[in-house]
């Protein structure tokens, strides 16, 4: 502890301190501190690992300040709101925070609301509010934009946002800053409280979350700075300058700084890999040889909690298992996908201690508190060394002991990559969300909140939004054209101008147009970009009526399924009868082999400080070693056959292969910038003559095929940055990838409605008046529309990582180690072997057409 | 070729990206922008242009983009311009609704006087726009017999012969290994055709649906929408949603 004497237990009124010696403990330094940092009004950042009693930490000034409290004869509104990413950690924190309220017999209401919360306690807290509520970021967004919201948070004393690494540099980061900011503007003396598991870079949540308001006119930059709580007292720093920020009314209150916190470091976790009789696949996603090992280190350990990066990997695993499941182990299944109530009843299972092993994906990521996990496993390579961390810390709740986990790679690249995570964590390195300035989309559907709950002041608001992490450098004119966005749409043809949404008052106050208007926004909040979903019902009847639901699905998952196939579900198999509507109908089949939609991969990329480690490995041949025999014999005959190259360099084999000719190169970005890599490099090719025919990609590696040899090509010309100028843009307002983006910003952003009564129907049934339609009719007329802005960012950002195929572009400038061979080589073994799998979404429209018409051409002329 | 009997309609591409098929004998183009023309009598026939649907969800509260009618008028003037029509029918719901043609851009609607010149243009009126335009040129009828064919907004019940319709905003869905592409479509089985809508916001709806129903005496055709021509799509291929 830094400062002063240091908090001591002399923070802690008797009660707390008796309660605390009852169950054997002492407080710890960062909790002592943390009531410090409450008592002098201090927003506070606290780091510290899973299982360092962080979430007391959080809470322990609120319940003093609870506890010390007179009583009063009138409702008193919330005092404490904490927020969670995830609406299961809220309910599990609420059960946790009862021990301390109801073994010190504190007169403190918790209570939790969520997505799932029932309607008569969500009347009931609206009515007479709890002193600590815990919610998601969604149902504050939903609070921000009610009439009542001023007076129901006019007495809030402090914000907890839990889990702050996993939400801020994100859409849904971005609303909930907002949030924040509106919730200062109801009650001036909040405090916030950031919650974290450790993060290479504080500074970077410590600007998310601070309040930062406006300077007074003409002052230049603000000094935004970061404290050092813990280790050396007040060191601000300053803030990047905000030149196009309009002048705008002198605001009081000074800077608000947030103070750090750091826990104690907890023990260094054992890592182990598994590796099948010492051999690893050369191919393939889903670990399916090594599941009989799993099985048996799952019997070996107390509770496992078994890891797997996509919804598909999770049913496969869970299938497997049961199938060798010989001795009955109660082990469940854990996903995104699965009705509400049947995720509460594992995890309830859990937390009585009555589950052996959970195969899950990242939905048990985040603090669900269970004590009895003693092994971690994670099933396919980790993707990033900061989520493995995360994820390990789920087992073993006690900071003095080890997590234990088993990373369990699928094929030879991620056995590398499981290798390098390893060494990453045992060092202590981290993979980082850098910021980013917040979306636009989100900013529309926040004012449109905002104006749903009381008129405002467009200065004053721009003040308020500004005074947020993310939109700190927000242009006063890019304000403005949200504002207009909201209110009419935003076009350059005025046609709008006697619809808008909302309307500016002879006050000069924006509000919404009317009731119905603001109900409608209401049903449309939130920033969690899903795709449509489609509920999965059991089919009842002859008519096929839609029966209990099983669950959702996102909209294509069943795009490769046709009536009377089979796939498997919630962990069991179903045979799909019909979709109808937004039901899919299912009846149970007993298929031992159902066909199941190919799958290849992970949804997370590849990061981009794995992916650098993982390449200084390949390198390093003195580090082979620690690799299994048959990985280093693969890198050997590599070596042999073709080309082992440096960290900065590229490596790109050409070869020929039946008829066709391969150029394969391993930049190890992630899939995202490697599909858009190859969508670029086969315009490129295609204008050189060299006719390409398709291309396939993974986390790894590129190939791109053609019908001619490929190796007299000019590489550094091929691989040139000037392909991020012209060729990107051509080809980005013709992708699905753009039509994808610009729909997530329009539903965001309130332009398309997620919901909208009474319409798209025709007689009762489905007419699909898509998107595209409009982003199509926008491009045309109005290119620089607010919302195609958006868009593009959000495909840059996102869906075809163009930021860092920018970054490898620039690195392997003057970098392309070219091996000409003649046959295949053992890296691109993998790659080949995915060919066929894969399916390009969206794009092969026409082809797919010409198919069904080629078919059609052979049945008439047989 | 076997001795297999030949489908009962015939289809040939043409080099415009069109698709030559005959309905009840008389010679038809489906056109890639979704227009049907008939070259014997000159005449370009669109369907459901669902003009100011735009403006109608604005009013409603839902801003989407104020382009489409002239997108919609752009597209059908370039059809016009192409084949030089004797006439062009615009066959129902040419209005998304009641009030549309008072929300009408001024230079819109001089869009859409340009397009009669010089040429007959007909309103067959449908569902949305029982009354026929007010102040706009042309001539509003009920439903229109064409060399042959029966030109009328909403097709009618079982099989009729020669009848041209819309209403229906026919969509092809195809799925494949690769994929599934949707697309808006004509419909026919030789003897009668739905006509996709050509309206920029206007949505579309499974051929697979029920509304389609006992409408066709042969597993019907489907001309689907690509980006510059007509695929010929048969029945089998085609997918429900």
């Amino acid at each position: 502890m830094a400062e002063d004497a240091g908090p001591g237990p002399h923070l802690l009124p008797d009660r707390f301190a008796a309660w605390f010696a009852g169950r054997g403990w002492s407080a710890r330094a960062h909790q002592l501190e943390m009531v410090a940092k409450a008592r002098a009004g201090r927003d506070a950042l606290l780091i510290a690992p899973t299982g360092g009693g962080k979430t007391l930490a959080g809470f322990l000034p609120s319940l003093i300040e609870l506890a010390e409290r007179p009583p009063a004869n009138t409702p008193r509104g919330i005092h404490t709101l904490y927020i969670s990413p995830l609406k299961a950690l809220a309910v599990d924190v609420e059960r946790n925070l009862m021990a301390p309220i109801l073994q010190m017999g504190l007169p403190i209401v918790a209570e939790s609301r969520t997505g799932d919360t029932g309607m008569s306690r969500k009347q009931r807290q609206r009515v007479k509010p709890p002193d600590i509520l815990l919610t998601t970021p969604e149902q504050l967004a939903l609070f921000c934009a009610w009439e009542g919201a001023r007076l129901y948070f006019e007495n809030l004393a402090c914000v907890i946002v839990d889990e702050i690494h996993a939400i801020h540099a994100s859409k849904r980061g971005d609303l909930l800053a907002l949030a924040l900011a509106r919730l200062q503007t109801f009650a001036p003396n909040m405090r916030r409280v950031g919650l974290s598991a450790t993060v290479d870079d504080p500074a970077v949540i410590q600007r998310w979350l601070g309040f930062c308001p406006p300077p007074f006119a003409g002052e230049g930059d603000r000094a935004a700075g970061v404290v050092e709580g813990a280790a050396s007292g007040a060191a601000p720093s300053p803030a990047p300058s905000t030149a196009s920020r309009s002048p705008s009314p002198a605001s009081e209150g000074g800077i608000r700084t947030v103070d750090l916190v750091r826990g104690p470091g907890g023990a260094q976790p054992i890592v182990d890999m598994l590796l099948s009789e010492g051999r690893v696949p050369w191919a393939g996603h889903t670990a399916q040889h090594a599941m009989a090992e799993v099985y048996d280190v799952i019997r070996k350990a107390r509770t496992a909690l078994v890891f797997v990066n996509t919804r598909f990997q999770a049913e496969f695993a869970f299938q497997e298992l049961w199938r060798l499941n010989d001795d009955n182990l109660p082990i469940a299944l854990h996903h995104g996908s699965l009705a509400a109530e049947q995720r509460r009843k594992v995890e309830a299972a859990m937390a009585r201690g009555e589950l052996r092993a959970v195969v899950c994906t990242s939905t048990l990521d985040l603090g669900i508190d269970w004590g009895d996990v003693d092994l971690v496993i994670q099933l396919a390579s980790p993707k990033g060394a900061s989520r493995m961390v995360q994820r390990i810390g789920r087992a073993n709740h006690r900071l003095d002991e080890p997590s234990r986990a088993l990373f369990v790679p699928a094929n030879r690249f991620e056995m590398l990559e499981c290798q390098a995570a390893r060494e990453a964590i045992a060092e202590n390195r981290f993979d980082g969300d850098a910021a980013r300035d917040g979306a636009l989309d989100v900013l529309a559907q926040h004012i449109m909140g905002l104006a749903c709950s009381e008129p405002f002041d467009m200065l004053r608001l721009y003040d308020e939004v500004t005074a947020s992490g993310p939109y700190r450098d927000l242009a006063y004119e890019d304000f403005e054209q949200v504002v207009d966005f909201v209110s009419t749409g935003g076009y350059a043809l005025r046609t709008y101008d006697k619809f808008r949404r909302i309307v500016k008052g002879q006050d000069g106050l924006w509000r919404v147009r009317d009731a119905a208007t603001a109900q409608r926004h209401r049903l449309n909040v939130g920033a969690i970009l899903s795709p449509a979903v489609l509920s999965v019902r059991i089919a009842m009847g002859k008519s096929l009526r839609g029966g209990r639901k099983i669950g959702e699905v996102e909209e294509g998952y069943l795009e490769m399924l046709d009536p009377g196939d089979t796939f498997v579900f919630a962990g069991q198999v179903w045979k799909l009868m019909a979709v109808t509507g937004l039901d899919v109908l299912v009846s149970p089949a007993a298929d031992k082999d159902p066909k199941m939609p190919s799958w290849g991969g992970s949804k997370f990329a590849l990061s981009t400080f794995l992916a650098k480690r993982v390449r200084e490995l390949m390198f390093d041949e003195a580090h082979w070693k620690v690799l299994p025999a048959d990985v280093r014999e693969w890198l050997e005959i590599q070596k042999d056959r073709s080309l082992i190259v440096g960290e900065d360099e590229l490596l790109l084999e050409t070869f020929p292969r039946g008829k066709r000719h391969f150029l394969v190169c391993y930049p190890f970005e992630g899939r995202l910038a490697h599909t858009t890599l190859a969508m670029l490099l086969t315009r490129r090719l295609e204008r050189m003559g060299a006719a390409p025919l398709g291309f396939v990609c993974n986390d790894y590696a590129v190939a791109v095929w053609a019908l001619k040899p490929l190796d007299g090509i000019d590489f550094d010309e091929l691989f040139d940055q000037d392909m991020l100028g012209d060729d990107l843009e051509a080809w980005l307002a013709e992708s699905f990838m753009m039509k994808r983006a610009f729909k997530g910003c329009a539903i965001i952003a309130g332009l398309i409605e997620r919901r909208f009564p009474g319409e798209h129907q025709k007689s009762g049934r489905q007419v699909t008046f898509s998107t595209d339609l409009i982003y199509d009719v926008l491009r045309r007329h109005q290119p620089d529309h607010l919302l195609l802005r958006c868009a593009r960012e959000d495909a840059a950002t996102g869906l075809i990582d163009v930021a860092r195929l920018g970054q490898l572009l620039a690195r392997i400038k003057g970098r392309i180690r070219h091996a000409a061979l003649d046959h295949l080589s053992p890296f691109s073994v993998p790659i080949l072997l995915e060919i066929g799998k894969e399916r390009s979404p969206g794009q092969a429209g026409e082809m797919i057409l010409a198919e069904a018409e080629d078919d059609l051409i052979a049945e008439a002329t047989r | 070729m076997s001795a297999l009997p030949r489908p009962a309609y015939e289809f040939a591409p043409s080099a415009c990206g069109g698709l030559r098929t005959s309905v009840a004998g008389v010679e038809v183009l489906m056109r890639a922008s979704g227009a049907l023309w008939a070259p014997g009598s000159r005449v370009l026939i669109v369907a459901d242009l669902h003009l100011e649907k735009g403006s109608a969800y604005a009013a409603r509260g839902q801003m989407l983009p104020p382009y489409d009618t002239r997108e919609t008028l752009g597209r059908l003037a370039a059809e016009v311009a192409a084949l030089s029509p004797d006439a062009v029918v615009l066959l129902g719901d040419t209005f998304h609704d009641g009030r549309s043609e008072d929300r009408l851009a001024a230079d819109d609607a001089e869009r859409l006087r340009a397009l009669a010149q010089g040429r007959t243009l007909i309103w067959v009126v449908g569902n949305h726009d029982a009354d026929g335009p007010r102040a706009l040129p042309g001539e509003a009828v009920d439903e229109m017999v064409l060399a042959g064919l029966i030109l009328r907004h909403e097709p009618q019940a079982g099989p009729q012969y020669g009848e041209v319709a819309g209403h229906l905003h026919p969509a092809a869905r195809v799925t494949s290994t690769r994929g599934t592409v949707r697309r808006r479509c004509f419909i026919s089985d030789g003897e009668r055709v739905i006509l996709p809508a050509f309206g920029a916001y206007a949505g579309g709806l499974n051929v697979r649906d029920a509304a389609f129903g006992g409408m066709f005496v042969r597993p019907p055709l489907a001309g689907a929408l690509g980006a510059h021509r007509i695929h010929a799509v048969g029945w089998r291929s085609l997918t429900g949603d």
